[in-house]
């Protein structure tokens, strides 16, 4: 499988003939096998031109522009290759229609509730109480029949699963309140890091499918964002994401001094960045035994699973069933 | 018989032969190729084997991608020793849909890792039987929905493996 490369310093981009260059500010050339690109994060401040812009659709290389503190602010997408328009138009009839819709919307939400539950699970010092208050509501799903109450439940569970973050985090890290715009702690800048991230692997996952990044069931379809990105990585922020933060800070390998602070905006540094993408990185092709495929499925491949279950749920081949972890 | 029917992408032919869940999700614009590093490795050996060969992958009506055109022949490279049912029938397709065209051709193909060649020739029984095909291939492409998964021995190398065989318990 081909890799994600990530770019810490400022510097360029360029093509030279058939090859990438990056070229930082102390003039260091190194060349980037772009054949082995699946993605390229750019963290740092890069110049790059057309040429190269016009060059990496062809090996289907993704870039992904983050800010100045590390949150996710666009994507250089190649030229569409996966198309299919017949794909297309059966996904849009199931937004189309509010059943469909919802039902779709509300398994996202009930696999991420199963993902949230198995993260608690995991520690005594989660109480009782709030395993079931979070079940207690996740009963509430199934009735549902709008998708602004399904948001409501899922707001609801989401307050039980942070409160409990406390319970579970060590080391002096502390949550007052899940804040993403923008975050001012480090627990908070930590998650919202990580969910930018997790944002860009679903889109890569998505974009080599025929699934339709910009036609979601949860989230309302949108033309600022790839929409659909951010329903399936609800499933995958808490199986992913969160368990990386948690080892990140128990584990003592995040600390204090890997956080900068700006104007009330907390945010990685490149140190502490670094080790959060080493980490993710690692999760991601961490690898299980899959039971109905028998061969080893890695978690970024569960993604790619996702959208084929998608796939056949739109061809009306087979009903879709969200991923329930069950290792 | 319709004869705008009977056109169809040398490639479909195959994928018939091969599975017909197959042809459906592919005739959907459902492909795989980018994933699937059996077809990249076709991909290069097509590519380094005869450099000398001028008429390199002609381009017929938008159909038929003919590897090599060669004075009478036509020639398929295969990597694979055994010719497959399917790989014969593309050819066969080739030399038929050329016919109706009025351009008479044999086909060769080579065997790569055997480097062996063999000649294959159109009889009127195989042109009754590519018709049989190219009307079913319209069935099938014609279908709403595709044809249920069916386990047959080539699914464990097949590139839509993980789409077909995925599900939740
Ligand atoms: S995996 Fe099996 S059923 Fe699916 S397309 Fe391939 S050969 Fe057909």
């Amino acid at each position: 499988m081909n890799k994600d490369y990530y770019i810490f310093s400022h510097g360029r981009l360029k093509r030279k003939d058939n090859t990438v260059y990056f070229i930082d500010g102390g003039d260091n050339k190194r060349s980037l096998p772009i054949e082995q690109v699946d993605k390229l994060h750019l963290f740092g401040e890069i110049d790059l031109n057309s040429k190269l812009l016009n060059f990496l659709p062809r090996f289907g290389v993704m870039l992904n522009f983050y800010n100045y503190y590390g949150y996710y602010s666009g994507t250089y997408y190649p030229r569409e290759k996966n198309v299919s328009g017949f794909m297309k138009v059966k996904q849009a009839e199931y937004y189309n229609n509010h059943e469909s819709r919802l039902f779709l919307a509300k398994t996202f939400v009930d696999s991420a509730t199963h993902h949230i539950l198995r993260n608690l699970r995991r520690y005594e010092e989660v109480s009782k109480e709030v395993i079931e208050g979070i079940e207690k509501e996740r009963n509430n799903i199934e009735t549902t029949d709008e998708i602004s109450k399904l948001m409501g439940v899922e707001g609801r569970i989401r307050k039980w699963y942070y409160k409990s973050f406390n319970e579970i985090l060590k080391n002096g890290f502390k949550m007052n309140k899940r804040e993403k715009r923008p975050p001012n702690d480090p627990v908070n800048s930590l998650i919202s890091f990580g969910n930018s991230l997790m944002y860009t692997t679903v889109l890569g996952e998505i974009y080599k499918t025929q699934v339709d990044p910009t036609i979601s069931f949860l989230h309302e379809p949108s033309t600022k964002r790839f929409s659909l990105s951010l329903d399936l990585a609800e499933i995958f922020k808490p199986l992913i994401i969160d368990s990386v933060v948690f080892k990140l800070i128990n584990n003592r390998m995040i600390k204090k001094d890997h956080f900068d602070n700006e104007e009330g905006i907390c945010f990685l540094n490149e140190k502490g960045k670094k080790k959060f993408i080493s980490e993710y990185d690692k999760k991601l092709k961490t690898t299980i035994k899959h039971r109905k495929l028998k061969r080893k499925v890695s978690y970024q491949m569960f993604i790619r699973l996702e959208c084929y279950k998608l796939i056949k749920h739109f061809i009306e081949d087979q009903t879709y069933k969200s991923l329930k972890a069950w290792w | 018989m319709n004869s705008k029917l009977l056109k169809v992408q040398g490639i479909k032919v195959n994928y018939y032969c091969v599975c017909k869940r197959k042809l459906w999700l592919f005739s959907k614009g459902i492909t795989m190729e980018q994933n699937s590093n059996r077809v990249l490795s076709g991909k290069v050996i097509h590519e380094s084997s005869y450099p000398r060969m001028k008429k390199k992958e002609v381009l017929v009506d938008d159909l038929l991608k003919l590897d090599i055109v060669d004075g009478e022949y036509i020639r398929e490279v295969k990597m694979s020793s055994k010719m497959s049912k399917a790989d014969r029938m593309q050819l066969l397709y080739y030399l038929y849909y050329l016919k109706q065209k009025g351009i008479e051709k044999k086909g060769l193909v080579n065997y790569v890792k055997e480097k062996k060649i063999e000649e294959i020739e159109l009889t009127a029984k195989d042109e009754k039987e590519i018709e049989k095909v190219l009307k079913e291939i319209n069935k099938v492409v014609t279908a709403k929905t595709a044809p249920k998964v069916k386990k047959l021995f080539y699914c464990k190398k097949c590139a839509y493996y993980e789409l077909c065989y995925i599900e939740e318990e």
